[in-house]
């Protein structure tokens, strides 16, 4: 009798655990049917190759916004990648003691930092001393975002590579950079690929510490210059009145997610594994 | 890896090649961001080698941005206070640009009718003393207008506000409550309501809230096809904003208008004056350290007070009185 | 001999200078990790001075902000930011622990591994897109349904009285509860995976049912690594910009309803930051950068604590 009860708790339980599931996983459908829905119908070639114009007036795009947004990230790229990248294996083949966690801590202390306290301090390091924003405060604050990323994953995969390997190559003579060059970092080279690809596409997303650093710009930006950007854009046109600007979040909103979910799965299939990266 | 450098200088040769016009950054008032707008863009057709990227970010930060010297002029449709214009480096200017009126724009299902407001109305409803449609205040108004029983759900601005200082000096004359309990800023302690961004912002958000009511320039509401009321001025009548009777509330102001430029015309007298309307300014600094941009700047601002002066009936603000025009055609050799 | 010693010496010569170099050049770039951490602290604390000068401790008790009179009070920001994120913890936290156990002990491993990664996709998606699906799809849903929904039946409550705006703490924290899943379900699961077999085995073979020895005995052993996911969720939530700012209805103040507006930390500083004239203002923003920094960064350590304790994988985070 008590029995019949239990199994029937039983089954009631882990069905509720199944509609869960489905709820959660059904989200991630939603989000993308909303946006392809919407979105679709709203792409043109305008919006790829024309420039924005004043609100009320048809037929404009976000060339500028697309341009500036890859520009930006690019920059941040340049800087942060590298940064990150060296500063990864250090701590992962050259750790001293008391130094190395140091710098882990502080690594995952600023992977956790909300994006827009990292918008402060571009700004208070860029955009006050240079007198005017600029596209290159952006790519600042983006790169600042990025390193810490890098950082961790690039030291996660070189540990992963087998000791056997490190030592095989010793053996022979080897020295201990010219190890790491061409055998530890090849072995890991997937991984931190992954990790590369994954920052990239996290920091392609970012608003908060655009807002005051790259800020917006109705023409063609620059790094010397204020620049528009795709997320901002988003931004600025979905809390406004008029529905054209609607119109085009949602294709920005569209074109921005195609962009991040594809590196994202892509990376994914490049490891293999599931590992996601945490935001603030 | 190695394409990074390659598309890289090609970005940036784009960018400088690009760069070599003349950009020019203001930023500030949403106010009169729409016309500040299609002059922007029609002052790049006729000379295209200048660029003026105009951010509506809010007077308040428009006046932060030019104090902090990150832009090249602001926009304000609240004058600069003497304890801000000490803190600039480069003493500002005001250059009134057009008029324009605030309007209360509403959203309330049901109601076709246009909707009359009396000052004590406005405030009540700002203040959070009348709380629901179907208040006796808003009945006294509006005789014969069936009113739903419904929350009133106040929208204000979230940003330091031009467009809110105005609001507020309007209500602070109407209201001696207001004027004690909130008083009139860019950026006030709303006592209820929801925060809109920019004009833009509020009009978004009344737009799409049902029994809502906010407050937004003329042309926001009239873009976006939203209803607005008739607010009653110091003569005692009702009357919609419009071109005349904003020029009508101008009218009094153009004939003593100060040095400065600095002066207010809400709640003005005359029976056709529109109560809630106000001049907007550009903010240029005296001098700039680019001899260009000076240049730039002056001739923008001769083609703005003459050619660009048509745009406005368009974009329904109000053309400055020529008196007016007269006054600032001599400040414009102030700039250096 | 002699000889493959003195070629030994000679490789050992030349390799360390190499080595030199690398470890130099390596321990610059990771002191610049560091560097830009403490530049981080440095300018926060710097740019706050002018506000934690003039206002002090009652800076964090004070609910006015008003900056014409330059008084500040972190109190409804802080306010706003806990309650959305309270509010999402408590949708978030059923439906992701209770997807994790499907996810790790239901499920066949091929199912398993594509749903988890599906949902941890969801983590990927850009804080705005979210804010922009909010406002269109959320705010009209609450707006119209959900909230008089709820004001009909639990209106006597404190909690749902007011009009029903659509924007508001409780539609913040929805939006905030998706985005904080992919954080729990992933680590919340691997931390169930990580619970050895034999657990599982004598709680069968004593003759529960699966989910009695899911429930009471294989989750009580990934605890802390479930709890460890809710700390890492919550410290996203804190620091959300974006989609809160979007929805939260921007109204500086501290109501019980959660209808009412509100704001948070971040929306505040996103929306004030380029406007804020004087000394006292903007620095009384970023003193709200700073305690938001430092919510974040005890959460954070607390949850990192408790992964490591229980999956061993501290590193991966």
């Amino acid at each position: 009798m008590f029995l019949a009860w239990r199994k029937f708790v039983n089954n009631v339980m882990l069905g509720l655990t199944g509609v869960c599931t489905l709820i959660t996983v059904s989200a991630l459908f939603l989000i993308l049917g909303y946006l392809v829905y919407n979105g679709t119908s709203s792409l043109d070639l305008n919006f790829f190759t024309k420039l924005p114009l004043s609100p009320g007036e048809t037929g404009g795009g976000m060339a500028n916004a697309i341009v500036g947004s890859i520009e930006i990230i690019a920059v941040a790229a340049l800087i942060g990648l590298p940064i990150g990248f060296i500063a990864g294996i250090y701590l992962s083949e050259f750790e001293d003691k008391g130094f190395a966690p140091l710098v882990r801590y502080t690594a995952d202390l600023l992977n956790g930092v909300p994006s827009i306290i990292i918008g402060i301090l571009a700004w208070a390091l860029v955009v006050v001393p240079m007198k005017h924003f600029s596209g290159l405060a952006g790519a600042i604050a983006l790169s600042v975002m990025l390193i810490p990323i890098v950082t961790r994953q690039t030291e996660q995969f070189l540990r992963e590579v087998p000791m056997s390997l490190r030592e095989g190559a010793l053996a022979l003579g080897a020295s201990k950079w010219k190890m790491i060059a061409t055998v530890a970092v090849p072995a890991g080279s997937k991984g931190i690929l992954t990790g590369m690809i994954l920052g990239v596409a996290r920091i392609a997303g970012e608003t908060a510490p655009l807002m005051f650093t790259s800020l917006n710009n109705q023409y063609w930006g620059g790094m010397n210059q204020p620049t528009a950007t795709l997320p901002y854009m988003i931004y600025s046109h979905a809390i406004s009145a008029y529905d054209d600007w609607h119109r085009q979040a949602w294709a920005a909103g569209l074109v921005l997610i195609v962009i991040v979910l594809l590196a994202n799965i892509s990376a994914r299939f490049v490891l293999a594994r599931g590992i996601s990266v945490p935001r603030g | 890896m190695k394409k990074f450098p390659v598309a890289l200088l090609g970005l940036l040769t784009v960018s400088v090649a690009v760069g070599t016009a003349q950009q020019i950054t203001a930023a500030g008032a949403t106010f009169p961001a729409p016309i500040y707008q299609k002059w922007f863009g029609e002052y790049h057709n006729a000379h295209p080698d200048v660029q003026v990227n105009y951010q509506s970010i809010g007077s308040g930060a428009g006046i932060q941005q030019l104090t902090s010297g990150t832009v090249d002029f602001g926009a304000s449709d609240m004058p600069m206070t003497n304890d801000q214009i000490s803190k600039v480096k480069v003493h500002p200017l005001h250059f009134p640009t057009v008029m324009g009126a605030v309007v209360p724009t509403y959203n309330v299902p049901g109601v076709s009718q246009e909707l009359k407001f009396s000052g004590e109305a406005l405030a009540g409803i700002f203040l959070g003393t009348i709380s629901k449609w179907s208040d006796a205040q808003l009945a006294k108004d509006n005789p014969g207008v069936k009113l739903p029983n419904e929350d009133i759900v106040v929208v204000h601005r979230s940003d330091g506000s031009g467009t809110s200082f105005i609001w507020t000096d309007f209500l602070s004359k109407v209201s001696p409550q207001w004027k004690t309990k909130v008083g009139a800023n860019t950026s006030v302690s709303w006592p209820v309501g929801l925060g809109g961004k920019g004009n833009e912002g509020v009009s978004g958000t009344v737009k799409q809230t049902p029994f809502s009511v906010g407050y937004v320039e003329l042309i926001y509401a009239a873009q976006n096809k939203m209803a607005y009321g008739a607010v009653k001025n110091s003569a005692g009548q009702y009357v919609k904003a419009s071109l005349d009777s904003v020029t009508a509330a101008a009218a009094g102001a153009a004939k003593s208008m100060p040095a400065d430029f600095r002066v207010s015309i809400t709640n003005a007298p005359g029976k056709d004056a529109y109560p809630i309307c106000s001049f907007t300014w550009m903010l240029i600094p005296s001098s700039f350290p680019d001899a260009k941009k000076a240049a730039t700047v002056k001739s923008f601002l001769q083609w703005m007070l003459t050619d660009g002066q048509k745009d406005a009936p368009g974009l329904d603000y109000a053309s400055l009185p020529k008196e007016v025009v007269a006054q600032e055609t001599k400040q414009i050799a102030q700039i250096k | 001999m002699a000889t493959a010693v003195i070629e030994k010496r000679t490789a050992r010569i030349s390799s360390s200078t190499g080595d030199s170099i690398a470890r130099l050049v390596t321990f610059v770039f990771a002191a610049l990790v560091l560097l830009i951490s403490l530049l981080l602290v440095y300018e926060l604390w710097i740019a706050s001075a002018p506000s934690r000068h003039k206002l002090g401790w009652s800076y964090l008790s004070s609910s006015e902000w008003n900056p014409v009179s330059e008084q500040f009070g972190a109190l409804p920001f802080i306010y706003g930011t806990v309650v959305t994120s309270v509010v999402a913890l408590l949708v978030s936290i059923p439906l992701g622990v209770g997807a994790a156990i499907f996810l790790s002990e239901m499920a066949p491993a091929g199912v398993s591994n594509a749903l988890t990664f599906l949902v941890e996709l969801l983590a990927a998606i850009p804080s705005v897109i979210y804010g922009l699906l909010a406002i269109f799809t959320l705010v009209p849903l609450m707006r119209s349904y959900g909230e008089p929904f709820l004001k009909k039946t639990l209106g006597f409550l404190p909690l749902f009285k007011g009009p029903a705006f659509g924007v508001g703490f409780l539609t913040a924290g929805l939006i905030l509860a998706v985005m904080t899943f992919p954080f729990i379900i992933s680590v919340s699961r691997e931390s169930i995976l990580a619970v050895p077999r034999d657990q599982r085995e004598a709680a069968l073979a004593l003759g529960s049912t699966k989910w009695e020895t899911t429930w009471k005995v294989v989750v009580p052993y990934a605890k802390l690594g479930i709890i460890g996911s809710i700390f890492l969720g919550l410290a996203r939530a804190l620091g959300e910009t974006m989609a809160v700012t979007m929805v939260i209805g921007n109204d500086p103040s501290i109501h019980a309803s959660l209808l009412a507006p509100g704001y948070s930390i971040a929306a505040v500083i996103a929306n004030e930051f380029t406007e804020a004239t004087g000394s006292v203002y903007p620095a009384a923003l970023v003193e709200l950068g700073l305690v938001l920094f430092c919510l974040t960064i005890v959460i954070n350590g607390l949850a990192r604590l408790m992964i490591i304790a229980t999956t061993g994988k501290g590193t991966k985070r």
